[in-house]
């Protein structure tokens, strides 16, 4: 490789990187949107589900350019290894559910037009938002090796009754399974 | 990136990043070949005849020719099946596989993504073969597809918990997730593996069996999270068929079977990384280059690899009952005893950095 100017060289590199992620970034803006749209619009609920599936990976996707590692790899673990698994159980497992068409109740003239004043409102509403909010965004200039040890450090002093508490009820709701699953006996 | 020669030579691009996710799957391919011919082989050995012979030199074509074999089988889909996800199925599972190798190191030089929560992303990706697996059970609108895409569902769920405390315990040890660090813990000879307590006074012998028990929990944990025999229950051919796969034939069929393979790497590289020192050198710092450790790596997971295959061809299978009776009432409790136990050793280690 050529020696440049170490200032002039950064700048380069900084400009690719920022490049070759916004391609990525749109990527997953991508497949999050489209398989959004798969949950709500499609008729089975089995489509449904399974369409969150890359909802919640494209998700992950979009933690992980915003320099949340560990809150990506979580979004994984807990919402495709644990609640996407329920879910689909839950579908699976009930048998009326699954052949069943989603039909919205009620048509014609009225429900459109309220729906589409309604959509609206939501749109203008969320626009005035996005521009009148202060969000406190700072330009990306480096980034960190991980927010692992920040997370931990946070949790375990100053949220840790939080902490503790979250624990807690997480053991309540497991004697509490326990104790339906055994009912028959 | 100081971990990535592919930067070094291409420099930082997108086409660097493209190669970078391209040596991965060449990999595989080739695994897959070698392990294809292992299984084979290791089989007809162990049942003693001689396996393949007829397809080159001892039949070492053999792999190549069920390929051939594989692609140009006709790909039937059944009537009935609901067809989207019928054919989603396979490549979600392989994705699931696929997406481990991201973190799976070669050598010190070349580690596709070093990231710092390496280990738990590994154990975060195998979810994905759950839900590949439950898709392609319920599509293929067939009871004994379900019934194996339950059992396995419910096997992969299970076998999760006990794994992930012996991943907490090794965390505790290296005072890291990330595989680099992990690694490099355990470098200087055979004796400070994590297998022997990692670095640390003589007195770490005390902690011996808390990380024999953990290294057991982990590698029978792996088994089933890969379905091998001896918890291949979603397969059971004897029970239900061909599990979650009985729809599934030629091109698709060849993905969950790669997909298999891909697993057992996977696993295997990880028992390498946690408790075998990853790339290190047995012998501390001889024959420790960048290539050796190429070589130690790949053969210490090929061990691995070796053992998941003399196993599947030498247990029995076991029952329903008795594969959530093994998690749940005797790995899970062992686990949790092995990881105070780690953890004791963790604090009580002096060459750790706090």
């Amino acid at each position: 490789m050529l020696q440049k100017p170490p200032n002039q060289n950064k700048k380069i590199k900084k400009n690719k990187i920022m490049e070759t992620l916004s391609i990525v970034f749109y990527l997953f803006a991508f497949i999050v949107v489209v398989s959004a749209m798969g949950v709500v619009f499609s008729r089975k609920l089995m489509y449904s589900a399974f369409s969150l599936l890359f909802t919640f990976f494209g998700v992950a996707g979009i933690y992980a350019i915003l320099n949340a590692d560990f809150l990506a790899v979580l979004q994984i673990m807990i919402y495709v290894g644990g609640i996407l698994v329920l879910i689909v159980f839950g579908v699976m497992l009930t048998s009326r559910v699954t052949d069943v068409d989603i039909i919205t109740g009620g048509t014609g003239r009225t429900i459109y037009i309220s729906s589409g004043i309604f959509a609206t409102l939501m749109l203008i509403l969320l626009i005035f938002m996005y521009t009148t909010v202060n969000w406190g965004t700072i330009p990306i200039t480096e980034y960190k090796d991980t927010t692992l040890d920040l997370i931990g450090l946070t949790l375990l002093t100053k949220y840790v009754l939080t902490f503790l508490i979250a624990a807690i009820l997480l053991l309540i709701a497991f004697i509490g399974a326990a104790f339906i699953a055994r009912k028959g006996n | 990136m100081e971990h990535n020669f592919i930067f070094d030579l291409v420099g930082n691009n997108i086409w660097a990043y493209l190669i970078t996710a391209t040596i991965p799957l060449i990999f595989v391919t080739l695994y897959a070949l070698v392990a294809i011919l292992g299984e084979l082989k290791i089989a007809s050995w162990v049942q003693d005849r001689l396996g393949p012979m007829r397809t080159g030199w001892k039949g070492v074509l053999q792999p190549l020719a069920e390929v051939v074999k594989l692609l140009q089988k006709e790909d039937i889909t059944p009537k009935n099946v609901n067809k989207p996800l019928f054919n989603v199925s396979p490549f979600v599972m392989f994705t699931g596989s696929f997406a481990a190798f991201a973190v799976i190191p070669y050598s010190s030089k070349f580690i596709p993504a070093d990231i710092n929560v390496g280990l738990f992303y590994v154990f975060a990706v195998s979810s994905f073969a759950v839900i590949g697996i439950l898709m392609g059970g319920w599509s293929s609108n067939n009871k004994y597809s379900m019934l194996g895409g339950i059992r396995s569902a419910a096997q992969m769920i299970s076998y999760e918990i006990p794994m992930a405390l012996s991943i907490l315990a090794i965390a505790a040890m290296a005072n890291s997730l990330s595989i680099t660090e992990i690694i490099k813990s355990q470098d200087g000879g055979i004796w400070n593996w994590f297998i022997f307590g990692g670095p640390g006074p003589i007195w770490k012998i005390a902690f011996f069996p808390f990380i024999i028990i953990l290294f057991l929990v982990y590698f029978i944990g792996s088994l089933a999270e890969t379905n091998r025999t001896p918890f291949d229950i979603p397969e059971g051919e004897s029970e239900i068929v061909g599990g979650y796969h009985t729809e599934y034939s030629g091109m698709k069929f060849a993905m969950f079977f790669f997909a298999e393979y891909a697993n057992m790497y996977v696993v295997s590289a990880l028992v390498t990384i946690m408790f075998l020192g990853g790339w290190n050198s047995p012998f501390g710092d001889f024959l420790n280059g960048p290539i050796w450790q190429f070589f130690w790596f790949i053969s210490k997971a090929m061990f691995f690899v070796f053992i998941q295959i003399w196993l599947r061809w030498t247990l029995p299978r076991v029952r329903v009952d008795q594969l959530m009776y093994i998690t749940w009432k005797v790995m899970l409790p062992f686990a949790f005893i092995a990881f105070m136990g780690i953890a004791f050793w963790a604090m009580l280690n002096p060459t750790i950095i706090k």
